[in-house]
């Protein structure tokens, strides 16, 4: 599903940020990235969200080569990944309802599909009721749930999470671990950044640990 | 990773039915979404739909900014429109003097009044000659102590100094200029002229005026629209500025810039539009203001001029060249701004 091939990444300012980053996750897996702050984990998930290139290597999404796609194209590339944020990204000028239904909205579905999808998904969440509430109005781990129901309503083929419990406190923590995993089963990749080590212990899934731009565990 | 979809299917590792079918490597637009064409269409409308009312929406929303910028807008494209109808305004006023050249034919001093007569009916016979007048010795003085103002003096004079006159009104005045000079070297010819003036000098120099405040305000127009390009696209600057986390969040789901600049040139049409409205007031409102004293004037010098006000196709062409600005000042920056505007 998720191919890296000796990817390095340098900056100008920075120098090399990550060296010769080898992995695969296979579909329907999920994993932990992990290690210090810059260690390269951000930059190695800028990577995947095209935000970024790699000077060297090539990355491979669900068979598309990330590394050499062309601007237009990457619009449709995101869609085939959902992006869950630690500071959430959700837009508080708008409902919940609203914030999930983006990404339908920006693929092109009619409302009817919007509205039914993104019911289903905050269902799933546990999210029911709270469509009309706006973001400021939702506790921590209900704003994760959210950025999370904006992620999947597409159904994406894969889920990279960027610290999603570094605002949350251990119980929540689990919840939305435990929702993670539920994807999983239904066959989506989740890749989950982050430096939570007790969390990350506690549930027995794959490890990648980034030393100094180096993938140390795979 | 192998890029055939048939051998995709077989290295996947977990069977999920129910969460995804298997998808294809496919990042052409038209496939992006899902249901058939007509839900495609409908959709499509109904986000263009929204982008135009939340756009207006937004404007609403912050009725001072907005009252600001539609402000400055409709002055500058009044302006614009302004001089453009004090142009037309003008061609009208030469274009009925135009129809008015004729040549004056001074007849000699020992010329009589039947001999004037005469003169006056071959003159009349001409086939170049659509009017011709005869002011007698009597009636010019008539009227040169009516309009010139040296009445009083006029008076003391023993005896009439004013030559005969003819008025001699061409065909087709003036659109051949070369016509009218042979027409005038014709009459000088004639015995008992003793001078054929054409009078065109001054014509030609106000005509020259003429093109050069045509030219003028071509220029002046030039500027004022650059200002209006400058002034909807810095707008439309600060409001992408103001939005950026939503635009950046957008990005990151996927949209296309299609998408994102769709409620900003949205945004750029509406305060074309409503500035184009605006200015088409502000015009209107200073003709009724000019129009008084414009046909009081008029009046004295005996004219029958009226001002021209905006026709409606005119109005309609205000409106629709402001919201077309409006838009390019919207999508120049747009163009510009949005390859910048990037996730961090």
């Amino acid at each position: 599903m998720l191919k890296f091939e000796n990817v390095s990444k340098r900056y100008q300012e920075t120098g090399e940020v990550l060296r010769d980053v080898s992995f695969h996750l296979r579909r329907g897996e999920l994993a932990f990235l992990t290690g210090h702050s810059g260690a390269g984990k951000s930059t190695l998930l800028k990577l995947i969200a095209v935000m970024e290139r790699c000077n060297k290597g090539q990355i491979f999404l669900d068979g598309e080569n990330l590394s050499h796609a062309r601007e237009k194209h990457i619009p449709y590339l995101r869609r085939k990944m959902g992006f869950i944020y630690q500071d959430y990204k959700l837009l508080q000028d708008r409902t919940v309802f609203d914030n999930v239904a983006l990404p339908l909205v920006i693929a092109g579905y009619g409302h009817q599909e919007v509205a039914r999808k993104v019911r289903a998904v905050l269902d799933k969440v546990g999210l029911t009721g709270k469509e009309k509430k706006f973001p400021r109005a939702l506790s921590g781990g209900e704003q994760q749930r959210v950025g999370i129901a904006r992620a999947v309503v597409n159904k994406p083929p894969m889920i990279i999470a960027d610290e999603p419990t570094g605002n949350l406190d251990p119980d929540l923590s689990a919840e939305i671990m435990r929702l993670f995993e539920s994807y999983q089963q239904m066959g989506v990749t989740v890749l989950i950044a982050s430096h939570d080590i007790s969390l990350i212990s506690r549930m027995n899934h794959r490890l990648l640990k980034l030393d100094h731009g180096q993938l140390v565990v795979s | 990773m192998n890029k055939k979809p048939s051998n995709r299917r077989q290295t996947r590792e977990v069977d999920a039915p129910k969460y995804h079918k298997p998808t294809k490597a496919d990042v052409r637009p038209n496939r992006a979404a899902g249901g058939g064409f007509a839900d495609k269409l409908n959709a499509y409308r109904d986000l263009h739909a929204h982008a135009l009312f939340s756009s207006l929406g937004r404007l609403v929303a912050e009725p001072f900014s907005s009252l600001m910028t539609i402000a400055v807008l409709a002055i500058t494209i009044s302006l614009a429109s302004g001089f453009y109808l004090l142009l037309v305004n003008c061609q009208q006023l030469t274009n009925h003097l135009e129809a008015s050249t004729q040549i004056s034919l001074f007849l000699k001093e020992e010329v009589s009044d039947i001999r004037a007569a005469k003169l006056l009916e071959t003159i009349k016979n001409n086939p170049k000659v659509q009017q011709a007048t005869l002011i007698s010795k009597d009636r010019g003085l008539e009227e040169f102590k009516t309009y010139s103002g040296f009445g009083a003096a006029v008076s003391s004079l023993k005896s009439n100094p004013l030559p005969i006159v003819i008025e001699v009104l061409p065909k087709n005045s003036l659109t051949n200029k070369d016509e009218l000079e042979i027409l005038q070297h014709e009459f000088q010819q004639n015995e008992g002229v003793e001078l054929a003036q054409l009078d065109m000098q001054w014509l030609e120099r106000l005509q020259s005026i003429m093109a050069l405040a045509g030219c003028a305000t071509a220029l002046l127009n030039t500027m004022l629209i650059a200002a209006v390009l400058f002034i909807t696209a810095n707008t439309i600057r600060l409001e992408l500025h103001s939005r950026r986390e939503e635009v950046i969040i957008a990005k990151l789901v996927g949209a296309t810039h299609a998408f994102i600049r769709r409620p900003f040139l949205y945004t750029g049409a509406w305060i074309g539009f409503i500035s184009g409205v605006a200015a088409w007031f502000i015009v209107t409102v200073m003709m009724l203001v000019l129009r008084v004293p414009v046909e009081s004037l008029s009046k004295l010098y005996g004219g029958n001029f009226h001002l021209l006000f905006f026709s409606f196709a005119q109005t309609l062409q205000l409106i629709a060249i402001a919201t077309t600005l409006g838009v390019i000042g919207a999508w120049a920056v747009l163009m510009y701004q949005l390859q910048r505007t990037k996730p961090e």
